[in-house]
């Protein structure tokens, strides 16, 4: 695989919605390129026939009722809010 | 002697013989945090009126009920809590005052009549082995207070050991109950994936989080998680499964059972000192009629480099849901919404928190999926046969629960990939979704603690409990306490 290089980091901290300093993206640059590395050696393993696991306990979907349930109120569900208004999360322009 | 040394059902006597109330066990807590959390920083918020008004309506009560009836305990704090707040040790959450429900295990802890003391510190967001990544002040070894707890419950861990409450509930990902359980002298169970409900516990790698018991002893954690474990609807990991009395297996009797010990756990990188007190812990088993065998899981040096990929993915999914729009910190100069989401983001997370989403979103990023996370997931499986296999063969897997005692602080926290690859012993136990626990079985010269970790087949907890519990009666380890501010009353 190939070295990591800063316009990737970039790109990847602008998906992970992080704002990056200069400096935090270069040392990213350097830790995401050794963990990496490291991670490469996976590939010594012929896992060609191999199932990933994605759940770890032997067990098959369980349904449940869908019902209606009192759960929180508008009010509730705005009070931690940083900013509200009309019963509503307020946040900055989407659109400029 | 403490109130604290007795075990729950020892203060569950004395409460009934009315030689001691709730309220002076509540007492014992918040004096014991008066006392010491200045010099180990245990506990990031406290929950005293509350406790304390519990307590006095406990006392007034005519009917003494429920398994912890009494009981002063500390929750790691990504366990949401109802009005108490909740910060995951990340200064995103420094303002989540009022969370809106508790967790199920909170709920099943209240319902036995437990009674929630505060909040403990933690790395944040449950990222680290060491405690330093809080971003509070991190939380100091209380055996000695140059070196770290580990974590990343180490406020869960500390707070057992230095007597601040009785028992503790921490999380498990990757290790995080029982490395800083064995760091700091106390027990500390990972139950097996699904045991235990998650509903309100901060998710970080939602494949392998797990919450487990922090107690001095095996007796006092198989309690805890009887009250703990269970079906939850809120949770569709839960399984529906009986829970056995976890402490109807403490027999003391381990005579036939067999032992396998992988070699894997004993090499390189495994210090001398830690090595001797396995081996030493294994002749009391002989003692007691066990038997052993050197074992391997083949694939272990693969767990941590699997385990990275893996946890990060998911924390990098997970933590989206920190934006700053609901609930938490919002940062105070934004233009517009992207702009919000990425500076509240990146002025809230720590370090090590933005370094494992930076990961887990590469890993799964256009073009890199197969080659990271779906690799991983398929190495998961080998390392979970290799498990598999051994349990063919033998009841438990046995030690070492860390390859060194606690590290100095500072010693680690430069070098991420170095931090990582002494989680080896831990990692792999939460690829398989197996239970593991740690029991204090030895001290190393300089006065630190170390920790055998017994690891066995999903949903066997009682031979897990029932191995360490008749090592446990067979040694003192576990009597032994840290010298915190002076004498330890």
């Amino acid at each position: 695989m190939a070295n990591i290089t800063i316009e990737q980091v970039k790109h990847v901290a602008h998906l992970a919605r992080l704002a990056l300093t200069d400096e935090e993206a270069e040392q990213l640059t350097k830790d995401l390129a050794a963990i990496i590395q490291y991670a490469e050696q996976l590939n010594e393993l012929d896992t060609e026939n191999i199932e990933p696991t994605t759940h770890v306990i032997d067990m098959k979907n369980v349904m449940r009722k869908d019902e209606p349930k009192e759960w929180i109120t508008q009010e509730e569900a705005l009070k931690n809010a940083p900013d509200h208004k009309d019963g509503l999360f307020r946040v900055p322009a989407i659109l400029e | 002697m403490p109130l604290f040394d007795h075990t729950i059902k020892e203060l569950e006597e004395k409460i009934h013989n009315k030689e001691i109330s709730v309220q002076d066990l509540v007492d014992a807590s918040f004096n014991r945090i008066r006392e010491v959390d200045g010099e180990i920083h245990a506990f990031l918020t406290l929950n005293e009126e509350n406790a304390r008004q519990k307590a006095k309506e406990l006392d007034e009560s005519e009917e003494k009920s429920g398994k912890l009836f009494g009981m002063p305990l500390g929750l790691k704090d990504n366990i949401v809590t109802k009005g108490l707040r909740t910060t995951c040790a990340s200064q995103i959450l420094d303002n989540f005052h009022d969370p809106l429900y508790d967790a199920t295990v909170v709920q099943k802890l209240q319902n036995e009549n437990g009674i929630t003391i505060g909040k403990l510190n933690m790395d944040e967001f449950a990222m680290g082995s060491t405690n330093e990544n809080s971003s509070y002040t991190p939380v100091r070894n209380p055996w000695n207070t140059d070196h770290v707890p580990g974590g990343s419950s180490g406020g869960s861990a500390a707070a057992v050991a230095a007597g601040e409450v009785l028992f503790s509930l921490g999380s498990d990902t990757g290790g995080s109950i029982r490395q800083p359980a064995a760091f700091c002298g106390v027990v500390g169970m990972k139950p097996t994936y699904g045991r235990v409900s998650r509903f309100g516990l901060v998710a970080f790698a939602s494949s392998l989080d797990q919450i487990g018991p922090i107690t001095r002893t095996v007796e006092d954690n198989a309690r805890v998680l009887e009250v703990i474990s269970g079906l939850d609807p809120m949770d569709a990991t839960s399984v529906n499964l009986d829970v056995p009395k976890f402490t109807d297996a403490l027999t003391g009797d381990v005579k036939g059972l067999k032992i396998g010990v992988p070699k894997e756990y004993l090499g390189e990188g495994v210090d001398p000192e830690v090595k001797e007190s396995v081996m030493q812990a294994l002749k009391v088993y002989e003692s007691l009629g066990a038997t052993w065998e050197e074992v391997s899981i083949p694939h272990a040096k693969y767990a941590v480099a699997a385990y990275y990929l893996l946890s990060s993915s998911e924390a990098s999914a997970n933590l989206a849901r920190f934006d700053g729009v609901r609930y938490g910190v919002r940062t105070k100069n934004a233009d517009n919404m992207i702009d919000m989401f990425k500076k509240s983001r990146s002025e809230g997370f720590g370090e090590e928190v933005k370094r494992r989403i930076m990961l887990g979103t590469f890993a799964l990023s256009s073009g890199y999926y197969d080659a990271y996370y779906k690799k991983a997931q398929k190495v998961r499986t080998l390392i979970k046969n290799d498990f598999e296999k051994i349990f063919e063969n033998y009841d438990v897997i046995i030690g070492p629960t860390t390859p060194t005692t606690a590290y100095k602080v500072g010693e680690k926290i430069n070098d991420p990939l170095l931090m990582y690859v002494n989680d080896i012993t831990t990692i792999p136990v939460n690829l398989a979704g197996a239970p593991a626990i740690t029991v204090p079985c030895g001290f190393s010269e300089n006065g630190l603690p170390i920790g055998l970790q017994i690891i066995g087949k999903h949903f066997d907890e009682s031979t897990v409990y029932r191995t360490a519990h008749a090592f446990e009666q067979a040694t003192d380890y576990h009597t032994k306490r840290p010298q915190l501010g002076g004498a330890n009353k």
